[in-house]
């Protein structure tokens, strides 16, 4: 167990040309390896190369390496040599491995499943680019996509690309990302003002995509969010990120004043007549901010509550202005797209889930950590192929995606692709791209009851069904882990579930009930356990004395 | 407050800067705001009590962060909250008679692959069990 500040301290050593570096090792400075002592261990690292005089050693600091239940994480670069749970003062395998590097032998990635099955495209820079560098992320084709754009394409031609590419909104709902942008191009305010907000109020539990793309390489999502600026005809945007993402926060405050500075944002963006600005906005923990119009209320400054949809964000949201609102990981998927063009990335994954998705894996699975795939993987492949499999020689019980909106899949579905349609007809969605492992410990009942938990504590209060509903059917549900319940009250919890799925105002009372639609679908055993023998076949539930 | 800017949008950015300052939003806070950004108070009160990052009351010297969120819930979260409470007398939501510590839940920190997870005084910490969670909480000093 260690420790670590929210942000590492700022020491840097001097910076060398390309040409200089014989071996670099990159220190993943994300979130999880921080507070797993990487800054430390980037301390003790810069330290011995000096003492050394390792004069043609490059100690950088990058962005998330991926395999963040191993961390501290330190990668030799040219090996493509993976270091895990690095110590300060056990460097003696980082420090072998650069001086065995030869400037002469090719570049070498890793051969290790967990990386090789992956495809990066939104993570590309992650692990390789210094997040707090502009000219890193310039070296690295950065800003090219958004030059491209403003000097050599029309606002058409950027939306023809987007729209061909196929990309479909990443934080859930899986919208196509091209006709929302053409729906707020054609849309007109009579002041001619419109809006543009990037949604990194990433609130599903057991989903850190959105931040690792934050901490791993901000300037990406500002380009994203620029391109689409200019294919939408907006001059302002906002990125909205929860308050509890500190240092993604403070990476982003800082990409967004270097990118200023650089004429990347500001009144002539890429020396062109294009203006974009951008402003941060904090949450401050409300989990129904994630719907797009509770969100425009937020910034605002008032209670984040929705109001009912049409008319929607897109002709009237932010100030009754048109709004274009998609999330951190779709942003970041622009500048690609543009790069390469639409039909490359239709090109990658299924045809009607096109292009790649980037999942946070953990729970019980042997590799916890960031993933990006192309969409159409199976379950299988994700889980045991990347993943590495459940440890502790338990046995898998289920996939549980898409947070409290989605829903739990058992063994047998394993085989199942991994693309928005077949996610939603086996019961459960997409979602924002947590992806939570159990095993034969967890208790699928109390799943249940922990998500209607989530759900009736962040139940905004505005309609009566989800608010009082969440309630019910969290005391249901917790009435069947105590073995107190009978039959009638499982017909009242599959009532009351249809009901407030159908009568919620927003996606949040909606989509509230999944979780269990999801459980007694597949795990109606474990319910009637409880109910008919007072028994928690996982032994998680105390099952109360008078059944017992 | 200048620098936010005298405008009601400024409102949660306001609050925010303010429970920074004092640790918590006193009613006299919550007024002089109102009066600020010419808000009504109870719009100022709804913003405040709507967000649960926000605190009316004032919290201890220390302050202890337990995430709850799934891959937290399934690696044994409820395990530390139930330690902490039966070893130093506090719940969720709840202060130490002493002061020296609040004690706090969220819903997730993000940091799913070290589960379960708190944060200590602003300090992540992770693969947590019971007993090592609560030797630093004892250790902490008033």
């Amino acid at each position: 167990m260690s420790a670590v500040r929210a942000a590492p301290p700022h020491h840097r050593r001097t910076a060398r040309t390309a040409a200089d570096v014989r071996a670099s090792a990159h220190v993943c400075l994300a979130a999880s390896c921080l507070a797993s002592g990487a800054d430390t261990v980037l301390a003790a690292l810069d330290d011995e190369v000096a003492g050394r005089g390792l004069a043609d050693v490059e100690v950088k600091r990058v962005g998330c390496l991926r395999l963040c239940s191993a961390g501290p994480l330190v990668e030799v670069a040219q090996s493509g040599q993976l270091f895990e749970h690095v110590t300060a003062g056990d460097l003696g395998g980082v420090i072998d491995a650069l001086s065995q590097v030869r400037p002469d032998r090719p570049r070498q990635v890793s051969t290790r499943p967990f990386f090789t099955r992956q495809r990066p495209l939104v993570t590309e820079n992650f692990g390789r680019v210094d997040p707090e560098s502009l000219d890193d992320y310039v070296a690295a084709d950065g800003y090219r996509a958004l030059r491209q754009a403003i000097t050599s394409m029309t606002p058409a031609q950027v939306l023809g690309e987007v729209t061909s590419s196929g990309l479909r909104g990443r934080g859930g709902g899986g919208y196509p990302t091209g006709l929302k942008w053409a729906t707020v191009a054609k849309a007109t305010a009579p002041d001619g003002v419109k809006y543009l907000i990037c949604n990194a109020d990433e609130g599903d539990p057991g989903a850190f995509m959105d931040r690792s793309v934050l901490e791993s390489d901000p300037h990406r999502v500002l380009e994203g969010m620029a391109i689409a600026a200019y294919a939408v005809g907006a001059n302002s945007g906002f990125v909205y990120c929860r308050a509890e993402y500190p240092l993604a926060v403070s990476r982003l405050r800082t990409a967004i004043r270097v990118a200023r500075r650089a004429g990347y944002l500001g009144t002539r963006v890429c020396d062109s007549t294009f203006a974009f600005d951008v402003e941060v906005r904090l949450g401050a923990g409300a989990f129904v901010c994630g719907e797009e119009t509770a969100l425009i209320a937020s910034i605002r400054g008032g209670r984040g509550t929705p109001r009912p949809r049409p008319p929607y964000p897109a002709a009237s949201g932010l100030a009754g202005r048109p709004t274009l609102i998609n999330n951190v990981e779709t942003f970041a998927g622009v500048p690609w797209i543009i790069r390469h063009g639409g039909g490359a990335y239709a090109a990658i994954g299924t045809p009607r889930s096109t292009g790649t998705k980037v999942f946070a894996l953990a729970g019980r699975v042997r590799h916890t950590g960031l993933v990006e795939v192309p969409m159409g993987l199976t379950l299988r492949e994700i889980v045991f192929d990347i993943g590495g499999g459940v440890p502790d020689g338990r046995a898998f019980k289920a996939v549980q995606t898409g947070g409290p909106s989605g829903g739990c899949l058992p063994a047998d579905h394993l085989d199942m692709v991994v693309d928005y349609e077949s996610l939603k007809e086996a019961g459960s969605i997409m979602g924002s791209g947590g992806m939570i492992i159990m095993d034969d410990t967890s208790c699928m009942v109390d799943v249940a009851k922990y998500f209607m938990d989530f759900c009736r504590d962040e139940s905004c209060g505005a309609c009566v069904p989800c608010r009082v509903g969440t309630t019910q059917l969290w005391m249901l549900l917790d009435r069947i882990t105590r073995g107190t319940a009978e039959r009638a009250d499982l017909d009242q919890v599959e009532r009351l579930s249809s009901t407030v799925a159908a009568g919620s105002l927003c996606g949040l009372g909606q989509t509230a009930p999944n979780p269990v639609f999801s459980t007694l679908r597949y795990f109606r055993q474990e319910y009637l356990a409880h109910i008919d023998e007072g028994i928690c076949p996982a032994g998680v539930c105390s099952i109360s004395e008078a059944h017992a | 407050m200048t620098r936010l800017g005298r405008r009601p949008e400024a409102l949660i950015e306001v609050l925010h800067a303010a429970q920074e300052a004092f640790g918590f939003l006193t009613r006299d806070a919550l007024a002089d705001i109102a009066e600020a950004l010419q808000l009504p108070l109870s719009r100022v009160y709804g913003v405040a009590t709507f967000y649960s990052h926000f605190t009316l009351e004032p919290q201890g010297r220390h302050i202890c962060v337990v995430c709850t969120g799934t891959a937290c819930y399934i690696s044994g979260a409820a395990r530390l909250l139930d330690a902490i409470e039966a070893d130093l007398t506090v719940r969720p939501g709840q202060t130490t008679a002493d002061g020296l510590l609040s004690l706090l839940t969220a819903r997730c920190i993000g940091s799913c692959s070290l589960a379960p997870t708190a944060v200590v005084d602003g300090e992540l910490h992770g693969t947590l069990t019971a007993p090592a969670l609560l030797s630093r909480l004892t250790a902490l000093q008033p």
